[in-house]
């Protein structure tokens, strides 16, 4: 490299507006209100509008299965970039919340849609009791034990002829018409997104963030880590159960195959594409990565190959993802300077 | 005697899997999630080595030990070293490369009960008046070997003694001139090694099939977190106590419970003494 010729460097600055509509001033033109709406109106409007422009119900579907993976992957995303657990265990969480819920709905006879809620807040409970012990430690443990639960309870029921054993719970009742199986998980996924998007930048969000970055300081300020951790994981499994809840009504069936590894792998490649810690960076991750894999339904274990190359090329690679790599060209303009 | 001796087979099998982990672990840190399926793909490289081109059992159970030590030190060479340190990312991408490896396995057609690999010496033998196959008692006696020339290694040798160096104090080691990228490439290769070793031994027990990828992780992890992760004392003793504990399960309750040892196991240690049964020194770091 020639030492003589002038060097540059690029240089990022953030544009006028992103300044102008961090405070108060937003309000100061539609501009600055319409720059800050935009990307949430579309994501919002996109997601509830899919399903109409969708060629067809299989399509449909697949629409819903999107947003079931995406609220796996936003439960991955707040747990690993807010609090700094690892799961590699999605797949407990649906099958957690599958489970309970059919069991809801057959034995209890239930309305699908309060089983799904009772569903939600039983299976996070069971999976906080289930992940209490590990909670205490700091490093690898959570994600052992949570890449051990699924394959575990697989083979329990599957060993001791449980709940269905092999052939699952079957008969359970769909969503009430085709019009709420469509729109239930969508407005579920975009309630969740933007809920946990508020709660992280609570004073509880505050302290989940100084859990992950420095958890003696937070110690040291007289707050319970394992407390918070388990709210965490009681707030991310909650989500994650949902996601199973929803999944069993659709195809209104529950079994072992809702311990798969595609529960547990994707919605970690999702989050990963999407852009970590950005928490609408996995829904986009989603929209992109589900579909893809329906088209390659065919290859069979083809995929899961399939997006754990691209996870790790990302993850290695190109850690940013799509979401921040989006933010940043839209909040900050670049340019070269010589130095 | 049928508990001791069947015990004490699984035990090293145990302490098998879990060497390599351990090893990884206690010098770079890094949980290698990848061990099972390095230990299934060193399977199926003997395998087709022995049936796809026929070379003789020996010169493949070489050539599969060394190409996965290849494997593994490139895996860490090209995409683990990136992502050093950083906890999350090393998690996920090292399980990332398990999945790829152990699907790919199975899209690739290595499934059902087709894959067997022969026993080293054919026959059977009494021990304690059980009868034993000669294949596990090799286990056991190899398994010992190998334990002993880990530890004769990690003594008396100058790349063992950097790697021990490594896993005592980084900074101090890289001060005293060695490279500690290339040691934590060094040993990961070692440690993909000796999951190849543990296939080569345990695998003619049994069918080659993909699942025990995820089985062998699980159970090495089990053992290094009960005997204290990084330490390999604790993991070797660790591997008797769950060993003899499965066998125990299998006799008195069936073979359904086998596995939810490891998890009670991993369980119970959390609770009880989250550092595991040797890892006093990591004690602090690791509790919150």
């Amino acid at each position: 490299m020639n030492t003589n010729a002038k060097q540059r460097r690029k240089e990022r600055i953030d544009r006028g507006i992103k300044i102008r509509t961090d405070g108060l001033y937003a309000l100061m033109s539609w501009r600055e209100m319409a720059y800050l709406i935009a990307p949430r109106f579309v994501l919002i409007a996109g997601l509830l509008l899919l399903p109409q422009v969708m060629p067809g119900m299989y399509w449909v579907r697949v629409m819903s299965i999107v947003c079931i993976y995406a609220m796996l992957a936003i439960s991955f995303d707040f747990l690993a970039h807010y609090i700094g657990l690892v799961s590699l265990g999605g797949a407990f969480f649906v099958g957690t919340g599958g489970y309970l819920t059919a069991i809801l709905n057959t034995s209890l006879g239930m309305n699908p849609l309060v089983a799904i809620v009772c569903a939600t807040l039983l299976g996070g409970m069971f999976c906080t009791l289930v992940l209490l012990p590990c909670l205490p430690l700091r490093g690898v443990y959570f994600a052992i034990v949570t890449l051990m639960y699924p394959l575990f309870l697989a083979r329990v029921i599957e060993a001791l002829d449980i709940l269905g054993g092999t052939d699952g719970i079957l008969g359970i009742d769909s969503f009430p018409n085709a019009f709420l199986e469509q729109y239930w998980v969508i407005v579920v996924l975009i309630l969740f997104l933007f809920g946990i998007r508020r709660l992280a930048n609570t004073d509880l969000g505050l302290v989940f963030r100084a859990v992950k970055d420095n958890d003696q300081a937070v110690r040291a300020s007289g707050i319970n880590i394992t407390h918070y951790k388990a709210l965490a994981v009681f707030i991310a499994s909650s989500v994650g159960c949902m996601a199973g809840a929803c999944l069993v009504h659709i195809y209104m069936w529950a079994g072992i195959s809702t311990f798969a590894l595609d529960f547990s792998v994707l919605p970690i490649a999702a989050t990963v594409i999407g852009g970590s810690g950005t928490l609408v960076g996995p829904v986009i991750g989603c929209l992109i990565l589900v579909p893809v894999s329906e088209l390659l339904r065919d290859f069979g274990t083809l995929r899961i190959v399939f997006y754990s190359l691209i996870l790790l090329g990302f993850i290695v690679f190109r850690s940013e993802g799509l979401m921040i790599y989006g933010q940043r060209k839209y909040e900050q303009f670049e340019r070269w300077t010589t130095i | 005697m049928e508990i001791f001796v069947y015990g004490t087979i699984n035990s090293v099998a145990l302490a098998l899997y879990a060497l390599g982990f351990a090893l990884v672990y206690g010098i770079s840190r890094l949980p290698n999630f990848a061990h099972g399926a390095l230990y299934v793909l060193s399977g199926f490289i003997t395998w087709s080595a022995l049936n796809s081109f026929g070379i003789p059992y020996l010169i493949s159970i070489a050539l599969s030990v060394l190409i996965t030590g290849v494997i593994g030190a490139l895996i860490y060479q090209f995409f683990l070293i990136r992502v050093r340190g950083m906890e999350i990312s090393e998690i996920i991408a090292s399980y990332a490369i398990a999945l790829a490896i152990l699907e790919g396995l199975r899209w690739g057609g290595f499934k059902g009960m087709t894959y067997t690999l022969p026993a080293f010496v054919e026959g059977s033998t009494t021990v304690f008046g059980v009868s034993v196959d000669y294949q596990r008692l090799l286990v056991v006696v190899i398994g010992a070997i190998l334990v002993a020339a880990l530890w004769l290694f990690t003594r008396y040798t100058r790349v063992g003694l950097a790697l021990r160096g490594m896993a005592q104090d980084e900074r101090a080691a890289l001060m005293l001139g060695i490279d500690s990228d290339f040691m934590a490439v060094v040993a990961m290769g070692i440690g993909s090694m000796l999951a190849a070793f543990a296939a080569i031994l345990l695998l003619p027990l049994g069918n080659i099939v993909v699942e025990s990828g995820y089985n062998v992780l699980i159970l090495a992890i089990a053992v290094c977190i009960v005997g204290g992760i990084g330490s390999w004392v604790g993991a070797v003793l660790a591997a008797f106590l769950i060993g003899y504990a499965q066998i125990l399960t299998v006799v008195f309750l069936g073979s359904h419970y086998q596995m939810m040892v490891a998890l009670l196991a991993i369980i119970l240690t959390l609770i009880l003494k989250p550092s595991g049964l040797f890892g006093q020194q990591k004690e602090l770091e690791e509790r919150v």
